[in-house]
């Protein structure tokens, strides 16, 4: 890869042991990709939950934390993914100590690296949407399909190291969807129903990943023209679609800027029965055992429609809503979060779901039937033992009030 | 000996048992990273043991996760010795980069139609080649 005299100097370690470290494991990647070169990004985003780092992964971020007589910093705005506990309610997800104590330890070490932990999957709600063209560096697939896809930034999945080279260093591999080539359509989906709940939305994201099917495919979606998602429905379509295809980029006529078919012919149609195909692979009857809003976190005004739901009911299963540290102050000053969990509910922050110790939590709690909106998050759920089931928001505040889903 | 060709590879020459299956990869998704076996239900792979094997599977899937996954489960002694793909998003990659775990990826045609299940492999990266031992 060509590097200009920055990186040189952080090559041959003139800026310290840390940008060292991190430009080298970029240079790996970026050789593996063909980068010609580096590009500059103005923000990146960490995913660091303890569950996927693991002991050896939080021992090399505290090493990393130490690299420079401890002044390692990032270049930077560097922000993080949602961390994998909320304090406040571990006691709820039944979490053990030593996860808290590793959390804890993560934090430290990212902190003393000079990354603000905003803990947030919705950073392009809560924090600061990229803007058109901008190059940045996002850890979390939902985070890079919308960055993408709506805003029209450039950004290639980042994991949690790349992620944090990138804040390091200020600059990351020039391949994938940092280059225009990679950013054209390869695949026409017509969609030929307009989706109505979130559910749906995340649904048909789900559909169009699958059809999709890897990394490097952009579907162009017609049909959706006169849809006026809105940022949740688009959080979810995209998410989803990220889920189950791996797809960082789609492009929607009318969002998407320079959404372009070129002579793409329609490759798939996708209706009302492809959709209903997909929620009803995870939709049995019956009885559940926790209700979850979570992947992506909830925005201030799905908590809004969360807590209108709530409204006089009594719960008799847990139900957990997820959102993040920014948005969790207004739903408590606008009383959301008193609504929830006056019937019974819990809103919880800063952290998702299944990066929270899905798998030792649900053996806790006896908790293997979960309901939920997200269509990603039943996409995941069943590497971790459960048997999830995917249902509209208000389905799945009935099931929490009943104890079944109906 | 068959010799199959790559566009990219990364990491050291190694040589073992493949497990082959048109299916995803996701460290977060598939996998019971204690266990050390693939545990999605649906996965065509669901309930083998992926440790030591070079897994020959069509493309990887999903979170970012596996970027840190993959060194936490080479700390643990319990990863696959080597992950080939027909293709791959990056989080795998950089997960291999960051593991020191071999990788080859970028096939013309479909590489797990090319390797029988089960059968031993070496994979030199440097050549950017899979053989069939």
């Amino acid at each position: 890869m060509k590097l200009n005299a920055l990186e040189r100097a952080m090559r041959a370690g003139e800026l310290g042991r840390a940008p060292q470290i991190a430009l080298e494991h970029q240079s790996k990647v970026g050789e593996f990709f063909g980068a010609a070169d580096f590009v500059e990004v103005t923000q990146a985003h960490v995913m660091a939950d303890t569950e996927s780092l693991g002991e050896s992964g939080v021992a090399w971020l505290e090493s990393l934390a130490r690299e420079d007589g401890g002044r390692a910093r990032v270049r930077v705005a560097t922000i993080t993914d949602p961390r994998g506990t909320d304090f406040a309610k571990a006691g709820v997800l039944k979490q053990a100590g030593w996860m808290l104590q590793l959390e804890r330890r993560a934090i430290d070490a990212l902190v003393r690296l000079g990354v603000s932990m905003t803990d947030t999957c919705i950073n392009y709600q809560t924090i600061q949407a990229p803007t058109q063209g901008e190059s940045v560096a996002f850890g979390d697939t939902g985070v890079v399909i919308y960055a993408n896809s709506v805003c029209g930034a450039r950004s290639n999945y980042e994991g949690g190291p790349s992620a944090l080279a990138a804040g390091l260093t200020g600059r990351t591999p020039r391949y994938g969807f940092h280059l225009d080539s990679q950013r054209r359509a390869t695949l026409r989906v017509k969609v030929t129903s307009i989706p109505k709940s979130l559910n749906d939305w995340g649904a048909l994201g789900g559909v169009i990943g699958r059809l999709a099917g890897n990394y490097w495919a952009v579907p162009f979606i017609e049909g959706l023209e006169d849809s006026r998602p809105g940022s949740d429905a688009l959080k979810h379509f995209g998410a989803a679609m990220a889920s189950f295809g791996s797809v960082a980029m789609f492009q929607l006529p009318g969002i998407t800027p320079d959404a372009d078919a070129g002579k793409l012919r329609v490759a798939h149609r996708v209706g009302q029965a492809e959709v209903k195909a997909l929620q009803q692979r995870y939709s049995p009857d019956g009885e559940i055992d926790v209700v979850v809003f979570s992947a992506p976190q909830l925005s201030l005004y799905e908590l809004r429609a969360l807590a209108e739901l709530c409204d006089g009911k009594r719960f008799v299963k847990p139900l957990l809503a997820v959102t993040s540290p920014q948005v969790k102050p207004d739903a408590d000053r606008f009383g959301f979060t008193r609504r929830i969990e006056d019937a019974g509910g819990h809103v919880l922050a800063g952290m998702c779901f299944y990066q929270s110790y899905a798998r030792e939590i649900a053996e806790a709690n006896g908790w293997k039937r979960l309901a939920t909106n997200s269509a990603k998050m039943v996409n995941i759920l069943g590497g971790y033992g459960y048997a999830p089931v995917l249902a509209s928001m208000e389905r799945c505040v009935e099931a929490a009030e009943s104890g079944r889903l109906k | 000996m068959k010799k199959l060709v790559f566009r990219q590879a990364m990491g050291a020459r190694v040589r073992g048992e493949a497990l082959v299956a048109h299916d995803g990869f996701s460290a977060r998704y598939d996998l019971d990273r204690t266990a050390g076996k693939f545990s999605r239900p649906t996965h065509k792979l669901a309930g083998q043991s992926y440790a030591g094997k070079i897994l020959v599977l069509d493309t990887a899937k999903g979170g970012v996760a596996s970027a840190w996954m993959l060194r936490e489960m080479a700390a643990r002694g319990v990863v696959p010795l080597a992950l080939v793909f027909n293709s791959v998003n990056p989080i795998l990659v950089q997960g291999a980069a960051f593991a020191d775990i071999t990788m080859l990826a970028g096939f013309d045609g479909d590489i797990t139609a090319n390797v029988p299940h089960r059968a031993v492999v070496e994979i030199d990266p440097q050549k950017r080649l899979l053989r069939l031992l």
